[in-house]
């Protein structure tokens, strides 16, 4: 068993609060992923969960335990560090080894657990070098290495592949994903990219200073972001937004007035509205159509073109700024003039506090 | 390009020519060792002579220069040592645990350095007196320790800090207690910095020479108190002291070589790479 | 955050007490010292009569500063400091430049050129006075005569100025040791693109070389400061002080005082004077240094 509940964690850095209560339950084998911008306080969560960093207030459990007030290395964890951490004057083996060798293990059981470990990772032709012999991503597989050794209740893993070139990272998140697999272990991830969460989590937490946007599977956070915050977080390209004004409600629609003398009539009967209110609109870019009698017109800035779709970037008349995205054959070329469509069924909408109004209906992409 | 080659061998030789001008005294003191006492103070200054060790004999046989060479080694290292001792937790505290105050402190450590020795010259002999340190090797490993102390601190923070959090950090995940942090992962990974920075202390207290000349005299004298004892020589022993004296900083001067890199690093605290 | 490693409450506590035995033992040794100095400042004490201590008040100051003696020490001293100081600074800087150059035997060149820093001061100071400036065995009295300038008397005629020059020959490799490596660790890409741009060698030194070298430079300057201000093995081989107090500069003078004329009212006022002035000079060197700490945070 291994879950890790967090129950009311805070913490504060001097008079300076940066996480303000989170309730958190990880559930045993689960892949977990923390996410969000730089400052948002997910690597203070994990060095909390580690031990490595003191509880202001709330409770940290493990396996049912309160564990705020034991040592790093009684907690069974084991960290993986954003710069490996690697012990420079000890060979491979020796770094792997160093916490069995601190516990006291034989020397015969030391060298079975790390070549079982080598095996697994595929590198055992590397146990007798040192760390400065070796390039970024065997630096990496080690610091895996080391924390594999303990044989731990959960793997934390704080931005591990942020020092790895890009290629490397996507053969990388294949590894740790086959691992978890094979290890069945849980494994909490921070990451500030967010496609990283969302290609290995099982489930994902948006952090935003210090406080939980949203917890969920991937699709779930893409399809149905609670928070303004999550939805131009997760996805790329970003969520256009636009702001919007209430004209006017009925029983079955939502009549929306854009910028720009535009209106967009989304199919959803919110009651709580009323006229003249000042609410934003989210699109995925893969739900703007291209329609020359479209709403929102403008003109195309830029194009990307990725093979099999091509991102139109756009500008609006009143200088809003959106991303759509087109067949990758389009003729389209920067100046042309251009009008979307919204598929007003995928939109979403948010209220000036950021929450998110309604779960928009089942969604289909355009192309 | 014969241009470039002549400026690079014009300044090859001017380099040289400063090189051995500043080595000169040293030298000159180390030839005259070898030199009878006669052969020493010849007028013109003898360049080519026979060439004998009969003054490091002389030298050696004598009880009390090896008195004051076993005081100076004493001296030396004890000092280091007792320096090292307080230096070594304390560097550790700052470099890993900073508060605030820590560059304050760090600050202080080193205007304590500025304190003139002749300010208590006179507190201190008397304190001595009346602790029956006076003369005796221990009263002076005690002065010079404090005096050696800044820098010694100064020096094994500066390469203490070298050393990233997480390194430590990732050794406390693996189960080591704070001690087993210093053991096996902060003090190898600074082994040469701390070699750098006892090399230093022991240079510097093996040259102390205030404290020597006014604490010591007879007992626990060094030998830079035995050296300043020929300040009026009468010319008929200048082998000899040459011999002696070149004895006395050979050590040292090796030492020196030997480390001024890494000595370096740690003085100039990160403003040299 | 990054950079410290989190501390427990125990710790912490831990930590300081890590700190507690050097902070102990240097406060111990600024305060207890420098309290018996006051207060013997402001006594008639003599160890000659031990006995018969009275209470002077301002005496003591009063007859320091109104002879000649102290003055003479004081203007000496800083003549010493910043004259030695500029001479290792400037000839430092210039080895320096020269031995970064590539050409055969650098390497050795530069452990000759640093050789004389770890010279124990009283033997550089007799090598000087017996071998070199010996008026009657010496080298250089043997040169000056050869070419027929007659006997310079250093040590009678220019005793400042040859403590000077021992000093300045100790203490310009360590200048050297300090400034070479800052200047070895300067971008070589740097003086490429200036050398692109039309730098001259001078303008190479001025714009780029100099800079780099002023931080380093400043911890030179601090560290000098700190042994020079109180020099003296130096002084007591070569000198003795003299001729009268031509060499005599403060730490002499209150040695002078206290161990050979057993005034230890008089050589603790003079004690506190040196230390007003050190307080002075090092809280100028203080704020570079500091400034120097700053991007350490």
């Amino acid at each position: 068993m291994a879950t890790v509940e967090l129950r009311n964690v805070r913490k504060q850095f001097g008079n300076h609060e940066v996480i303000h209560g989170i309730d958190l339950l990880i559930q045993d084998h689960e892949f977990i992923a923390f996410v969000g911008p730089s400052g948002c306080g997910k690597s203070t969560l994990l060095r909390m969960i580690a031990g490595l960093e003191q509880v202001t207030g709330g409770e940290v459990l493990i396996d049912g335990s309160p564990a705020q007030d034991v040592p790093p290395a009684k907690r069974g964890l084991a960290m993986v560090f954003q710069s490996y951490a690697l012990y420079p004057h000890m060979t491979v083996a020796e770094n792997m080894s160093f916490s069995l060798r601190l516990s006291g293990a034989s020397k015969a059981e030391r060298e079975q657990k790390v070549r079982a470990v080598a095996r697994i990772l595929e590198m055992e032709p590397l146990l007798e070098r040192k760390p400065s012999q070796l390039s970024g991503g065997q630096l990496q597989r080690v610091a895996i290495g080391r924390a594999m050794v303990r044989q731990p209740k959960a793997f934390l893993m704080d931005e591990p592949l942020s020092n790895l070139d890009a290629a490397l990272q996507g053969q990388m998140r294949l590894e740790l994903a086959r691992l978890h697999r094979e290890l069945n272990t849980t494994m909490i991830y921070v990451t500030h990219d967010q496609l990283e969460a969302m290609t290995m989590a099982d489930r994902i937490v948006v952090l935003n200073e210090g406080n939980v946007e949203q917890l969920g599977s991937p699709l779930e956070l893409y399809q149905h972001p609670a928070t303004f915050f999550v939805a131009g977080f997760i996805g790329a390209p970003k969520m256009n937004f636009l702001d919007a004004e209430v004209k006017s409600v009925s029983e079955q629609s939502l009549t929306l007035a854009l910028a720009g003398g535009a209106s967009v009539v989304v199919p959803r009967p919110l009651q709580e509205l009323k006229g003249g209110e000042k609410i934003r609109l989210g699109v995925r870019a893969e739900y703007l159509a291209l329609e020359p009698e479209g709403d929102l017109r403008g003109e195309i800035e830029a194009l990307e073109h990725l093979g099999p779709r091509a991102y139109i970037h756009a500008r609006l008349a009143d200088g809003a700024r959106l991303v759509a995205q087109t067949d990758g054959d389009t003729q389209a070329r920067p100046g042309d003039r251009v009008a979307f469509r919204v598929r007003s069924e995928a939109t979403h909408l948010f209220n000036a506090s950021g929450k998110a109004l309604t779960r928009p209906g089942p969604q289909t992409p355009l192309s | 390009m014969r241009r470039i080659r002549q400026t690079r061998w014009g300044l090859a030789v001017a380099v040289w020519a400063i090189a051995l001008g500043m080595f000169f005294p040293i030298l000159w003191m180390f030839l005259c060792s070898f030199k009878t006492e006669i052969a020493a103070v010849a007028v013109p200054p003898k360049l080519f002579f026979r060439p004998t060790l009969e003054n490091y004999y002389a030298v050696l046989q004598r009880a009390d220069y090896l008195a004051f060479a076993r005081n100076s080694v004493l001296v030396s290292l004890g000092s280091t040592l007792l320096a090292l001792a307080l230096a070594i937790p304390a560097a550790y505290s700052m470099a890993f645990f900073p508060t605030r105050r820590t560059r304050d402190i760090l600050l202080w450590m080193l205007s304590t350095k500025m304190l003139p020795a002749v300010g208590v010259l006179v507190p201190i002999y008397l304190l001595w007196r009346d602790l029956g340190l006076l003369d005796t090797v221990f009263g002076l490993i005690l002065i010079d320790s404090i005096s050696v102390l800044p820098i010694v601190v100064w020096m094994l923070f500066s390469f203490f800090r070298e050393v990233p959090a997480v390194i430590l950090e990732a050794s406390r995940m693996d189960g080591a207690t704070q001690t087993e942090e210093l053991l096996h992962v902060l003090l190898p990974l600074c082994t040469p910095g701390i070699a750098a920075t006892a090399l230093l202390s022991i240079i510097l207290c093996w040259n102390e020479a205030f404290w020597s000349l006014n604490l010591t005299t007879v007992k626990a004298a060094t030998l830079t108190t035995f050296t300043a004892s020929f300040s009026s020589p009468e010319g008929l022993f200048w082998a000899k002291l040459s011999a002696a004296s070149t004895l006395s900083i050979a050590p040292i001067l090796i030492f020196g070589w030997m480390s001024q890199r890494q000595m370096v690093r740690g003085l100039s605290f990160g403003a040299v790479k | 955050m990054t950079g410290e490693v989190a501390a427990k409450p125990s710790r912490q506590l831990h930590s300081k007490s890590l700190l507690a035995p050097s902070v102990g033992a240097l406060l111990l040794w600024m305060v207890v010292p420098l309290a018996m100095t006051l207060w013997f400042s402001a006594e008639h004490y003599n160890l000659l009569s031990p006995g018969k201590t009275a209470f002077a008040g301002w005496e003591n100051y009063r007859d320091l500063l109104t002879h000649r003696a102290l003055w003479v020490a004081m203007g000496n001293t800083l003549f010493l400091v910043g004259l030695v100081l500029a001479i290792t600074l400037i000839l430092g800087t210039f080895f320096s430049l020269l031995l970064n150059q590539d050409f055969p035997g650098r390497n050795i060149c530069r452990l000759l050129v640093i050789a004389p820093f770890f010279v124990m001061p009283t033997v550089s100071a007799l090598i000087w006075k017996t071998m070199l400036m010996n008026p009657v065995f010496g080298l250089f009295a043997w040169i000056t005569r050869s070419l027929g300038f007659g006997t310079i008397e250093f040590f009678s005629s220019m005793p400042m100025l040859s403590i000077v020059v021992i000093v300045g020959w100790e203490w310009t490799p360590f200048a050297v040791l300090i400034l070479l490596p800052a200047l070895h660790s300067l971008n070589p890409e740097q003086m490429e693109a200036a050398r692109l741009d039309g730098a001259g060698p001078i303008a190479l030194f001025r714009h780029i070389e100099l800079p780099h070298l002023l931080r380093p430079m400043a911890v030179v300057a601090m560290i000098e400061m700190i042994f020079f201000l109180s020099l003296f093995a130096e002084i007591y081989v070569a000198t003795g002080g003299g001729p009268g107090l031509a060499s005599t500069n403060l730490a002499y003078l209150i040695f002078r005082d206290a161990l050979l004329g057993f005034d230890v009212g008089r050589a603790s006022a003079g004690g506190v004077v040196a230390i007003i002035l050190a307080n002075i000079v090092s809280f100028f060197l203080m704020r570079v240094m500091g400034r120097n700490l700053e991007d350490l945070r």
